[in-house]
């Protein structure tokens, strides 16, 4: 708590420096990520933030100071170039694209790691420090940094934000931007520079290594909770921002844990968090829905089969053992046996010495999904002319997603019929 | 058989068109009338969204050229729009049916505006045109095929075009979309306005069109439908295979010749 307080009063210049540049870097990366993730493009960011390191580093050989600006400038033309590369040889070669990205990434790479060793060894005073590109070093930001990478998030940022419609436009239906006159080739241009710009100040924080995670995670995590790309655009931000944050915290609670893999795994635990509880799209919500959905079959099948045993002595309201009950239809007796009990909470059915029975409310229920099916298997012999012993299975699921109105339509369509093909009653 | 329009809106000009160097339109040469409903017939593979995706420029020519109301593409986009095949975008993209639809105003709107509200007024008129008023604020991945389909109808309808190209506008929907689109293109060739269908189903071919373009790697057949619609042309059509001028397209591509000579 004491920490907290500590870190939050900001009264350290160097905690407000790693702490605005973590956010920053953070956020902008995920903004532009967002549209590369939309355009299902991924490893794009991965390949380019291996392929800035040669820039870094013959940026440093060739003016010899550390100065942000130089690398910055030196780390775009690489990783430009690499993009340029990629484009090409997908286009005019029979390489595919996932194919391209590793070579090229791999290339460059192989030759940034020459050149950083080779400086290494060069007994050059200035360059250490460099070698924090590779993983990262967020907590040796300072003030000066501070500016360019302040400069460059508000580049990013805006640059998004002005052509925000283009952008969505081009990463739906490329074609019909195409058609409608939008330039396509320049603004994927666009998109490819500021991929490449968040990549270089990003990489300043969580090293190459790890910028792939810092464009794609927030995206993904983002996708997660909203249908709508404005929203998830900023809620992208707004969580990359927050791991950023966060990432800044507990590196200066704990000194020895680095702030950039900090930042990659909070958000990387925001995304999976996202992934299992996130409303409609998580992974628990949909099994939630599955096991509703199951049960809702279930019990319907039960009131289906108590009106068949119903029918069969004609007392619809008489009580039924478990054994009649898996006599007239097989369910796994613990099912069964929970079925039942749920059905009486509700209200469906009620407990006589050991026995279960209809109440009213149950054997309406169950009545409409015999009329149901029966009246599908009806409609699949007569409109469909399906043979009437094949259109029992079918007549199985769909009795439970017939809605009432496609019930009145039926009825009406078939005109109130009394039989099925199988000659059964259908009951009103 | 070739019938020139009389009043000529698209006019293709020794058109010829590879894929990955493999000539798949041979030397097309026609002109399609103004006003009309105009289907793109032909089989598989026979180049039809071929056609319209180079008229709209998506696609690189390798020789000829295509004019639209006499003029090169770029100088009279605003007047024509294209609707392509359903499936060619992703439907759990992110965004309402209300935000595609006003993708058709970005024309109008050029770079860096916003959508104002009248655009907005627009693209409800369009949606409501197509039947669609009830799904403006749904998320584009709920809608069924046929409602994918007028979604991007109303998109174009949002452009205010004269010309259309429209990407089998028909494939895949229910009798009652099927309806309400080619009303809606009635409509539209009643005022003046041209479409071009890219349609592969004879049977309604006969019904829906008025001039009919018969398409298999070359030009068939152009012309109004009581001419052109004959069971010679058709036969030609889709009949006799032209396996000779496959062979040759195969050849150029395996042999990596380019389809036009530099000098």
């Amino acid at each position: 708590m004491e920490t907290l307080r500590e870190f939050f009063s900001f009264s350290d210049p160097s905690i407000i420096a790693v702490t605005v540049g973590a956010v920053l870097l953070s956020a902008s990366s995920a903004v532009v990520g967002t549209f590369t993730f939309l355009k299902k493009k991924a490893l794009v960011g991965d390949a380019v933030a291996h392929s800035v390191l040669p820039g870094i580093c013959l940026a440093f050989i060739l003016t010899g100071t550390k100065n942000p600006l130089w690398l910055i400038i030196g780390a775009f033309i690489t990783g430009w170039i690499s993009l340029v590369i990629i484009d090409n040889v997908t286009l005019k070669t029979k390489i595919k694209e996932d194919t391209a990205i590793a070579l090229i990434l791999s290339v460059f790479f192989g030759i940034g790691i020459l050149l950083l060793t080779n400086i290494q060894h060069s007994g050059n005073a200035a360059q250490t420090g460099l070698d924090s590109f590779l993983f990262g070093k967020a907590a040796a930001l300072v003030g000066k940094d501070l500016i360019v990478f302040g400069m460059v998030a508000v580049i990013l940022l805006a640059t998004v934000a002005l052509f925000f419609k283009e952008l969505k436009l081009i990463a739906f239906d490329p074609n019909y931007a195409k058609a409608l006159g939008v330039p396509v080739k320049a603004m994927d241009l666009l998109l490819t520079s500021l991929t490449v710009l968040a990549v270089v100040t990003g990489i300043q924080a969580v090293g190459v290594v790890l910028m792939a995670a810092m464009l794609i995670t927030p995206a993904a995590a983002a996708r997660f909770w909203t249908n709508d790309v404005r929203v998830m655009t900023f809620l992208a931000a707004i969580m990359s921002g927050f791991s950023g944050l966060s990432g800044a915290f507990v590196s200066y609670a704990a000194p020895a844990m680095p702030t950039g893999p900090w930042i990659v795994m909070i958000i990387s635990a925001i995304a999976l968090t996202s992934f299992f509880i996130a409303p409609t799209r998580g992974i628990i919500s949909r099994s939630i829905q599955q096991r509703k959905l199951q049960r809702m079959i279930m019990d319907e099948n039960l009131l289906k089969e108590l009106y068949h045993l119903g029918e069969k002595d004609e007392d619809p309201y008489k009580a039924r053992s478990l054994d009649e009950i898996i006599e007239e239809r097989f369910f796994p007796k613990d099912r069964l046996k929970s079925a039942l009990r749920r059905l009486k909470r509700e209200g469906y059915l009620a407990k006589q010495n050991g026995d279960w029975k209809y109440t009213e409310a149950g054997k309406l229920k169950g009545q409409r999904v015999v009329k149901l099916h029966r009246l599908w298997e009806l409609y699949l012999s007569k409109y469909m002319k399906i043979d009437p012993d094949h259109v029992h299975e079918d007549a199985e699921t769909i009795e439970h997603i017939i809605t009432p109105e496609l019930e009145k339509r039926l009825e009406k369509m078939l005109e109130y019929p009394e039989m099925d093909p199988h000659e059964e009653r259908i009951p009103y | 058989m070739r019938i020139e329009a009389k009043e000529p809106v698209v006019e293709f000009h020794d058109l010829t068109v590879s894929y990955h160097k493999k000539p798949v339109l041979w030397n097309i040469d026609m002109t399609l009338p103004k006003g009309a409903l105009v289907g793109i017939i032909g089989p598989n593979g026979a180049g039809k969204s071929t056609l319209i995706k180079s008229a709209m420029g998506l696609l690189p020519l390798a020789s000829g050229y295509v004019k639209i109301f006499d003029e090169a593409l770029d100088d009279v986009r605003h007047k024509v729009s294209y609707v392509p095949q359903r499936e060619s975008v992703d439907w759990d993209f992110p965004t309402s049916v209300l935000d595609v639809v006003l993708m058709g105003r970005y024309a109008k709107l050029g770079l860096l505006s916003r959508p104002r509200k009248a655009d907005k007024e627009m693209a409800l008129n369009c949606l409501a045109k197509v039947g669609m008023e009830a799904y403006v604020n749904r998320q584009i991945s709920q809608l069924s095929g046929g409602q994918q389909q007028r979604v991007f109808l109303a998109r174009a309808l949002a452009q205010e075009a004269e010309l259309y190209f429209m990407d089998e506008p028909f494939a895949g929907v229910d009798a009652a979309t099927e309806a309400a689109i080619l009303a809606i293109m009635q409509e539209m060739t009643a005022q003046g306005k041209t479409v071009i269908v890219v349609h592969h189903d004879l049977q309604s071919a006969a019904e829906f069109f008025d001039w009919i373009v018969l398409l298999n790697m070359r030009l068939v057949a152009s012309g109004p439908i009581n001419k052109v619609f004959t069971n010679d042309m058709l036969q030609e059509t889709y009949g006799g295979k032209l396996t000779v001028l496959a062979e040759v397209g195969e050849l150029v591509r395996k042999r990596q010749i380019p389809s036009r000579e530099k000098y």
